[in-house]
């Protein structure tokens, strides 16, 4: 299991072929408590940059990116009914979707927690 | 633009020390919110009571060359749809700055004191209304800018409590009264009035005593500073227009549900009929109707519909019928709410249209607004 961010303020959990995907604590103070998830449907194929959910604060909505080339597999159900698991628990029981690695080579353009943390300083 | 750039309000170093989070709103640095955020921010104020800096908006003393206020009303009279002239000492009134075609140039308050009007104008908008009133109001009235005066909004049910430990009058206020009062020393002008749907008020206070003035207000029990960000929550959940969004110089204030602030006296028949900019479109308006009104909305789920969303008749989007003008999540409400401008045809409170959001109906009910029950001391 290796652990991933993106500049776009994701973490990715690799498992495998398969990647959790959610937004990191520092996005979710940022974004204040959240109203509203929206997840693209599984089985979705996506380029790295395009928008895989969405996600809506009180005052606006933001797109999360994929952060690789790759498959929606599954969305979190949980978050319909407790968006504010996201703002609690970003990058545990806020998770916001499971993903198919298209390519992995593409996860070594990523960053890991060290660069993240200097990212944002 | 950074915030290094922006204008400061007295109670910068306050939001700063106490944790706002400062972006820039017309050409100021303000909170958008602070360390409990906007859901929290706005709870508190519908529970409790918040503290809001509104010192960005503009206020402006109208004195009466004459030193007759009854003058200085009449000739207001010449840019605003409102009975200004029947406007009591001690009283404040809505309105709106009109142009030729009926447009909304601004709205403000307009309160009636000894020795003038003071009108509270919107901020993005109070250099245009300053010209304006100096251009066409030269003759009756010296236009005096409060630009050392600072505005600080107390609103929540405990707003009176709070503030009459600084001021015992408060209590004998009623929505819309205004009184000259002192509070820990320094004489503010205060209405009972604000922009949240709930009772409070609005005290205009010298620059130089607002930051005391209000850490005094923060420490008593229960009361928070509140940010930008909640306070469009509140006035949306109140179904309050906001300048710019709900209204603009396109839509004029019968388009725009505001024809309850067009008093009689104003209208045709009445003693004072017309007289201001675009009058002839407006009142023609309020007897022949309007093809578009601005109206509630609540959108079914949970994903807020926002500001420019189309709507339409149908959920096929054959039939566009309006526009979304302002839409977040309503915290009290629990859900969506936004408002919009729709085709009078389709304004029956309980009729369904549909909102596009990312490519997708929403059905939406239109609603009587407000949508939380104001709580004014009437």
């Amino acid at each position: 299991m290796t652990l991933y961010f993106t500049k776009e303020h994701e973490w990715l959990r690799v498992e495998g072929e398969t990647a959790t995907v959610g937004i990191t604590r520092h996005a979710a103070e940022e974004l204040g408590e959240l109203v509203f998830i929206e997840a693209r449907p599984s089985g979705t194929n996506v380029k790295a940059g395009e928008a895989i959910a969405v996600v809506e604060s009180v005052k606006a909505a933001s797109d999360i990116y994929a952060p690789v080339d790759g498959e929606i597999l599954e969305s979190n159900a949980a978050l319909a009914d407790d968006p504010a698991r996201v703002s609690s628990d970003p990058e545990g029981e806020g998770w916001i979707v499971k993903f198919r690695v298209a390519n992995p080579d593409q996860l070594s353009g990523l960053m890991d927690a060290a660069a993240y943390a200097a990212f944002v300083g | 633009m950074g915030t290094d750039t922006l204008l400061h309000t007295p109670l910068y170093s306050l939001h700063e020390e106490s944790g706002g989070k400062m972006v820039p709103f017309a050409g100021y640095a303000m909170p958008l919110q602070y360390a409990d955020g906007i859901m929290a921010e706005h709870r508190h104020v519908r529970e409790h009571v918040g503290l809001f800096d509104v010192s960005h908006m503009g206020q402006v003393l109208l004195r009466p060359r004459s030193g007759d206020v009854d003058d200085a009303a009449l000739a207001l009279e010449k840019l605003v749809p409102a009975d200004i002239a029947a406007l009591k000492h001690g009283r404040q009134r809505y309105t709106q700055f009109t142009n030729a075609a009926g447009g909304i140039l601004d709205d403000l308050m307009v309160a009636r004191l000894e020795d003038g009007l003071l009108l509270v104008v919107n901020a993005a908008c109070k250099e245009a209304d300053i010209a304006l009133l100096q251009s066409e109001l030269v003759a009756e009235c010296v236009v005096e800018p409060q630009e050392d005066r600072a505005l600080l909004a107390l609103q929540g049910p405990e707003a009176e409590q709070v503030l009459a430990l600084f001021a015992e009058d408060v209590r004998k206020m009623v929505f819309m009264d205004v009184r000259i009062l002192d509070v820990d020393g320094a004489r503010c002008v205060i209405s009972r009035s604000g922009y949240t749907g709930e009772d409070g008020f609005e005290i205009s206070v010298s620059a130089k005593d607002a930051d005391r003035v209000a850490r005094k207000l923060l420490e008593q029990p229960n009361v928070k500073l509140i940010g930008l960000g909640a306070r469009d929550s509140l006035r949306l959940e109140a179904g309050l227009c906001l300048y710019g969004a709900d209204i603009d110089t396109t839509t004029t204030p019968v388009e725009a549900a505001l024809e309850w602030s067009i008093q009689k006296s104003r209208r045709n028949g009445g003693k004072r009929a017309g007289g201001f900019p675009g009058a002839d479109i407006i009142l023609g308006q309020l007897e022949n109707g309007v093809s578009r009104r601005r109206v509630g909305l609540r959108p079914e789920g949970r994903a807020p519909v926002r500001h420019d969303a189309p709507l339409y008749a149908d959920a096929e989007f054959g039939t566009r019928i309006g526009k979304v003008t302002s839409g977040a999540f309503g915290p009290t409400v629990g859900g969506p709410v936004a408002m919009g401008y729709v085709a009078t045809d389709d304004t029956q409170t309980g009729h369904t249209i549909f909102a596009e959001l990312r490519g997708r109906p929403v059905p939406s009910v239109i609603s009587a607004l407000p949508f939380v029950p104001a709580h004014f001391k009437r």
